[in-house]
């Protein structure tokens, strides 16, 4: 079922939440709402579950307007940030709640429910906690049985607020490798809201970045990662490294750096975006670019070898950070103090002057 | 090796005897005296003049006009104290605050200026009591009356008890009921009152105790017509100013064993809630 969402505002007293938001989210995929605390992402998808109304705009699920029809009537499924599992309900008691308070009518019968009920908690690898309390469960337990008891009404959209925000990281990695195998075999269209970029990008087929209410950019994770729209979305996915500077004649400088640009570079105010890996580090400058840099720390920790670089002869707001691997970190045994250059093999202009970024290539 | 004595600042001997000491002489002296005294006193006469006081036909008709006003003012509380809680935690309203303050004025105010406020309002010569009168309605002097203030003096005692234990719960579960479908009765009954259930216990006994027991304000307010509106404090004192000290006490060691049930069941439901 798909996710039709159309010039939605939502004001909490004076403060907008939410400017004019449209967005479709397409059937059976699992679409990321990415963004700061305070973006709106949350109560966009309260809005989609019917937990909030907007004040503008309408909601559709494959066409049909679902703007006015309650929250009951919309059969959702939603995962609470804290799992808002019923505290005085054992386990099985939990994922049988939407089942027991549906009209008599329509109720299925005591041993159909038990039958559903042991299927889902199978379905979460949990069955042999049935009979348990949810203070007697560690929180990733938690959280599979909050999921198996949005699933109980077999709903086709599910949405997550920060599903895995409160677990720690092993046992997150975990989840998410477990959520998306879940979601290819079952096919429901799932939403979920997080601010961890990289959960967003590795989890979900489609990214939707939000800041201050507004969307800032759709796009899959690759798109999103390789080529950002704006210096919002650059920042917020993962480190990266910035210089500002004025272009003339081709060239970018600022003090002691500069760096010779492909054809096509107008005069102008700009910022080179460059992520970590996008950068080499060199004992010599080479003849494209002069970026002179102190080692101000060397991290070992991880696939790569994360090297900070502190700006020689020039400035910028943040330090750098470039990745090298492990085998060239041991050939060439980089201190900290080391005087070094970085060479830029792909980076990303922003020109005070145009609407879009350029992305740059050197090699 | 010797065993070697650890202390810590302020556990000397000297100072861990005398406190305790201070404390079980007062309690002693101030809490477990006069319970036993008043027992004691009760039954001066033996079983049969004990009895015999119970059964006086004003102290019957004060235990029977005590219940009924327990009777009624602990649902209608139990009833007003949910509601609310519920208000005052689960909807942003302006004068929200101003609502959760006021529900304390019951507690600050003396029982006896409360019972005069209702004088004032409803008694034959009040604003309001004036345009019952030209309906043949009396409230002050007659039972509707205590009945209205000890409402009055009891209601905060429920919402007081829900508004932290609601506040700190949160609405969450109450919103993932209802994406599962619930209605908003089988919400309250399901989820919320199953959540607030030791709590509300809680309230309703300490309403119970102070409906019971409340003196100043239905003193003022019942007129003191014995064997008409006189509840069982009332007949307390009104047996005691007629030197009849057995049957005072006699009335009082029921007040008495009220409360020592009372606090007996508090004991329980606080053990259930400190488990759940």
């Amino acid at each position: 079922m798909s996710i039709e969402i159309q010039g939605i505002n939502k004001f909490f007293d004076k403060f907008q939440a939410l400017h004019d938001i449209n967005l479709t989210i397409p059937d059976g995929q699992l679409t990321a709402l990415l963004g700061p605390s305070g973006s709106g992402k949350t109560t966009l998808l309260r809005i989609i579950a019917g937990l909030e109304t907007p004040e503008e705009g309408r909601i559709r699920f494959s066409g049909r307007d679902v703007t006015d029809l309650h929250v009951r009537d919309r059969s959702v499924g939603f995962v609470f940030q804290h799992y808002a599992l019923f505290r005085h309900m054992t386990v099985a008691e939990n994922v049988a709640f939407g089942l027991n308070v549906l009209p008599r009518k329509e109720r299925p019968g005591k041993p159909e429910i038990r039958k559903r009920v042991k299927d889902l908690l199978e379905m979460v690898q949990l069955e042999h906690l049935a009979d348990r309390y949810p203070a007697q469960l560690s929180g990733g337990q938690k959280q599979r049985i909050a999921l198996a008891r949005a699933m109980a009404m077999r709903p086709e959209i599910l949405l997550l607020d920060e599903p895995f925000g409160a677990l720690d990281a092993k046992v997150r990695k975990d989840l998410r490798r477990w959520l998306r195998s879940l979601h290819d075999e079952l096919h429901f269209t799932s939403v979920f809201v997080t601010h961890d970029q990289e959960e967003a990008l590795e989890l979900s087929d489609q990214v939707v970045v939000m800041s201050n209410g507004r969307i800032e950019q759709v796009d899959t994770p690759l798109e999103l990662y390789g080529r950002p729209d704006s210096r919002f979305v650059f920042e917020f996915l993962g480190q990266v490294n910035v210089l500002s500077g004025k272009i003339r004649d081709g060239v970018m400088r600022q003090g002691d750096a500069w760096i010779r640009l492909p054809e096509g570079c107008e005069n102008d105010d700009a910022q080179l975006y460059l992520r970590p890996h996008e950068v080499r580090l060199t004992q010599a400058a080479s003849d494209q670019a002069h970026l002179p840099f102190r080692i101000e720390a060397i991290n070992l920790i991880g696939a790569e070898v994360r090297v900070e670089l502190k700006p020689d002869g020039w400035e910028c707001e943040e330090l750098w950070e470039v990745g090298i691997s492990h085998t060239e970190f041991n050939a060439r045994q980089p201190q900290r103090g080391d005087r070094c250059f970085a060479v830029p093999d792909v980076g990303h202009l922003f020109c005070e002057h145009a609407a879009e970024p350029r992305t740059l290539e050197w090699r | 090796m010797a065993a070697r004595k650890h202390r810590r600042v302020g556990d000397s001997p000297l100072a861990r005897r005398t406190l305790i000491g201070i404390a079980v002489g007062l309690t002693v002296l101030l809490l477990f005296m006069p319970l036993v005294l008043i027992f004691v006193q009760a039954f001066a006469e033996g079983w049969a003049g004990y009895v015999s006081n119970i059964l006086n036909e004003y102290t019957l008709h004060a235990i029977g006009l005590t219940l009924v006003v327990a009777l009624l003012t602990v649902p209608l509380n139990m009833v007003f104290g949910v509601f609310l809680a519920w208000l005052v935690t689960r909807f942003r309203f302006p004068g929200r605050k101003l609502l959760t303050t006021l529900i304390d004025i019951p507690f600050a105010v003396s029982p006896v200026v409360a019972g005069l406020l209702f004088l004032l309002l409803y008694g034959s010569n009040g604003w309001v009591g004036q345009w019952l009168g030209e309906y043949d309605i009396q409230l002050m002097f007659s039972w509707p009356g205590i009945v209205m203030v000890t409402v009055f003096v009891t209601c905060p005692f429920v919402a007081r008890e829900l508004i932290p234990l609601m506040q700190q719960q949160g609405r969450e579960e109450e919103e993932a009921g209802v994406v599962l479908g619930a209605s908003g009765w089988q919400l309250f009954r399901r989820v919320t009152l199953p959540n607030i259930r030791w709590a509300l216990l809680y309230g309703v006994i300490l309403t119970n105790a102070r409906a019971v027991g409340e003196f100043g304000a239905v003193s003022v307010v019942s007129g003191n017509i014995r064997g008409e509106t006189n509840t069982l404090p009332l007949q307390v004192e009104l047996l005691y100013q007629d030197y009849n000290t057995v049957g005072a006490f006699a009335a009082s060691s029921l007040l008495a064993g009220i409360a020592l049930i009372t606090l007996v069941v508090k004991a329980i439901v606080e053990w259930r809630q400190s488990r759940n």
